[in-house]
C-alpha cells in the first residue's frame, strides 16, 4: 500500500509540474527547455526554509514566490528572443541552475540536501494534500483558458506581431505566463522535496526538463486534460516498468518523435479527431437509416 | 487629427521615406498612393510604431507618438489592416473579431484574468461581420478561406478596436473588380458614418472614386497632394506612374 501511495503522490506532483509548463508553453506559446530548474528553485527554497524551522505551509508560498520572481527574470529573455533562440536560452538556465547549485556549500553542493523535514500529514495525508493542489491547479488552468487572459495568451501564442497590432501588451502577457508557470513549478518542486526528503542538483537537471516537456508535448500543448493524462502515464510508467526507467531518454525521445510526426498537436488532438470521426460516421449511419 | 512631420526613414543609406509631411483632417478618407516601393507601407509602419523614423515626428490629436510602443499607439486610437493578412489561424473568424472587440478587457494584464464574459463582444463581432458581409463564415478557421474573405476579416477586426483612425494597407489587393468595388463601397459607407480612414491602395479607379484627398509618394518623397482628379492630372504624378506625363 505504501508503494501505491508514493506512486500516486509522484503522479500528483508530476501533474502540477506539467500543468505549470503548460501555462508557459501551451497557453502562451513560449518554449522552455529549462523548466526543471524552477522546480529546483522551489525545492531548495522549501527545503532550506523548513530545515531552518519555518513551517511547511509558509515555506510553500515562499518557494512559489522565489521561483516566480526568477521566472519573471528569465521571462525577460523571451522579450528579446523567440522560438529556437528562446529554447537555447532556457536550456542555458537549466545548466546554469545545476552548475550554480553544485558549487554552493550552503545548498549542499554535489551532495545535495538530505533529511528534509516531513510536513507531518502522514503518507496518505500528504498524498491527499498533493491531490488537492493538483485539482486546484487543474481548475485554475481551465479557468485561465476561459478568461480574457487565456484568450490573449492564445493570440500571443499564434502570432505576437498580430497581437501587438490588436493593442496587446505582448511583453506583459509573456511575463505573466512565465510568472504563473514558474511559480507553480516552484510548488511542484517544493512538494517533491518534502516527498522524497532528499534533493541534489541532478534531480532538476536537463533530463528532468525534457521529461516535463514530453508530458506537455505528448499530451497536447495547451490541452489541460491531455497534459494531465500524459503526466499521469509518463510519471508512473518508469516506476511500473523498470526497462522504461532504464531507457527513459530513449523512450521519451521516441515518443516525442512519434507525436511530432503523427500528431504534432499531441495525443489529445488525435483522440478528439478519432472521436469526431467515429461520432460523425455513426451520425451519418443514423441519418441514412 | 494625425500629423506626419518631416518623417525620414533611412535603411543603411537608402532613404525609404524622405522628409515627408502631411496632415490628416477629421472625418477624411485620405488616399496614400504611389508606385511599388515608393515608401507607403514604411510610412504606415512609422505611424504604427513598428518602424522607427530616423527623424521627424508623428502625432495623433496633438499628442506625440514618437517613442510610444506599437500596442500603445493602437490603444491611443489607431487601427490597422495590413497588406499581408495576418489572421489568428487557431481561432475562428468570429473569435478573431471578438478578441479585438474586447480590447478594453485585455489592457490590464493581471485584471484580464478576472474577466470571462464574452457575450457583448461576440454580438459586436457578429454585427461587424455582417457589415463586411462575411457572417456566413463566422465559425470557419481563416486558413480555410479565400483571400477576399480574410481581407474583410482584417477590416472587421480593425474596426472592432473602435479606432479614431483606420489605416488600410492595400485592402483591395487580390480582389477582382466587383469584389473591390463592394469593399470600396463599404469603406465609403464607413467614412460617411464618421470613420477616419487612410487608404493605401494601387487600385486607382477605386481610390479616385472614394477618396476625398490624395497624398502621392514616389521614391520616398511626397510628389503631390490634393483633390484626387487634380492630383492625378499632375504631370509629376503621371510621370511617376506611367513613366511619362
Amino acid at each position: 500500500m505504501g508503494y501505491e501511495i508514493s506512486l500516486l503522490t509522484i503522479m500528483g506532483i508530476s501533474v502540477i509540474g506539467a500543468l505549470s509548463l503548460n501555462m508557459i508553453l501551451g497557453f502562451c506559446g513560449q518554449i522552455s527547455l529549462g523548466h526543471a530548474a524552477f522546480l529546483g528553485i522551489g525545492a531548495y527554497t522549501s527545503a532550506m526554509l523548513t530545515k531552518a524551522g519555518i513551517p511547511f505551509l509558509l515555506a510553500l508560498p515562499a518557494a512559489m514566490l522565489l521561483s516566480g520572481l526568477i521566472g519573471v527574470i528569465v521571462g525577460f529573455s523571451s522579450l528579446r528572443v523567440r522560438h529556437d533562440f528562446l529554447a537555447i536560452t532556457t536550456m542555458g538556465v537549466s545548466f546554469l541552475f545545476t552548475g550554480l547549485v553544485r558549487k554552493q556549500e550552503f545548498l549542499g553542493g554535489e551532495m545535495g540536501i538530505a533529511a528534509i523535514p516531513d510536513p507531518g500529514y502522514g503518507k496518505v495525508g500528504f498524498m491527499l494534500f498533493v491531490f488537492g493542489l493538483a485539482i486546484a491547479l487543474t481548475l485554475f488552468s481551465l479557468y485561465i483558458k476561459r478568461s480574457w487572459m487565456g484568450f490573449t495568451f492564445d493570440t500571443v501564442a499564434d502570432d505576437e506581431d498580430t497581437a501587438t497590432l490588436l493593442g496587446v501588451n505582448v511583453s506583459g502577457y509573456k511575463l505573466m505566463a512565465f510568472a504563473l508557470g514558474t511559480a507553480f513549478a516552484g510548488l511542484a518542486g517544493a512538494l517533491y522535496a518534502h516527498n522524497v526528503k532528499f534533493i541534489d542538483p541532478e534531480s532538476f537537471g536537463f533530463i528532468e526538463s525534457i521529461t516535463i516537456l514530453s508530458m506537455v508535448v505528448i499530451g497536447g500543448t495547451g490541452s489541460v486534460w491531455g497534459v494531465i493524462s500524459a503526466a499521469v502515464v509518463l510519471s508512473v510508467f518508469p516506476l511500473w516498468f523498470q526497462f522504461i526507467d532504464d531507457y527513459k531518454l530513449l523512450v521519451y525521445g521516441g515518443l516525442l518523435c512519434a507525436v511530432m510526426l503523427l500528431s504534432p498537436e499531441g495525443v489529445s488532438s488525435l483522440v478528439v479527431k478519432l472521436f469526431n470521426k467515429i461520432f460523425k460516421r455513426e451520425k451519418a449511419i443514423h441519418v441514412n437509416n | 487629427m494625425l500629423t506626419i512631420n518631416n518623417i525620414t526613414v533611412d535603411f543603411g543609406g537608402v532613404k525609404a521615406v524622405d522628409n515627408v509631411s502631411f496632415s490628416f483632417q477629421d472625418r477624411e478618407l485620405l488616399g496614400l498612393i504611389g508606385p511599388n516601393g515608393a515608401g507607403k507601407t514604411t510610412l504606415m509602419k512609422v505611424i504604427t510604431g513598428t518602424v522607427k523614423p530616423t527623424s521627424g515626428s508623428v502625432s495623433l490629436d496633438k499628442s506625440n507618438l514618437n517613442g510610444k510602443a506599437p500596442y500603445l499607439r493602437i490603444r491611443a486610437g489607431i487601427g490597422i489592416s495590413q497588406q499581408i493578412v495576418h489572421p489568428v489561424n487557431s481561432m475562428t473568424v468570429l473569435e478573431n473579431v471578438t478578441f479585438a472587440a474586447g480590447h478594453s478587457k485585455t489592457d490590464q494584464v493581471f485584471l484580464s484574468l478576472f474577466k470571462t464574459n464574452r457575450a457583448i463582444e461576440k454580438e459586436e463581432a457578429l454585427n461587424l461581420l455582417k457589415m463586411v458581409e462575411i457572417e456566413d463564415v463566422a465559425d470557419e478557421k481563416p486558413e480555410n478561406l479565400p483571400l477576399g474573405y480574410i481581407k474583410r476579416l482584417e477590416l472587421a477586426r480593425a474596426l472592432a478596436l473602435k479606432p479614431k483612425l483606420l489605416l488600410l494597407d492595400e485592402p483591395l489587393a487580390g480582389l477582382n473588380q466587383s469584389e473591390a468595388e463592394r469593399l470600396s463601397n463599404t469603406l465609403l459607407k464607413l467614412n460617411q458614418q464618421g470613420q477616419n480612414i487612410i487608404l493605401i491602395e494601387h487600385n486607382l479607379t477605386e481610390v479616385v472614386r472614394i477618396c476625398q484627398r490624395l497624398v502621392v509618394i514616389d521614391n520616398g518623397k511626397k510628389i503631390g497632394e490634393g483633390e484626387p482628379k487634380t492630383v492625378m492630372n499632375n504631370p509629376v504624378v503621371r510621370t511617376a506612374y506611367l513613366g511619362r506625363s
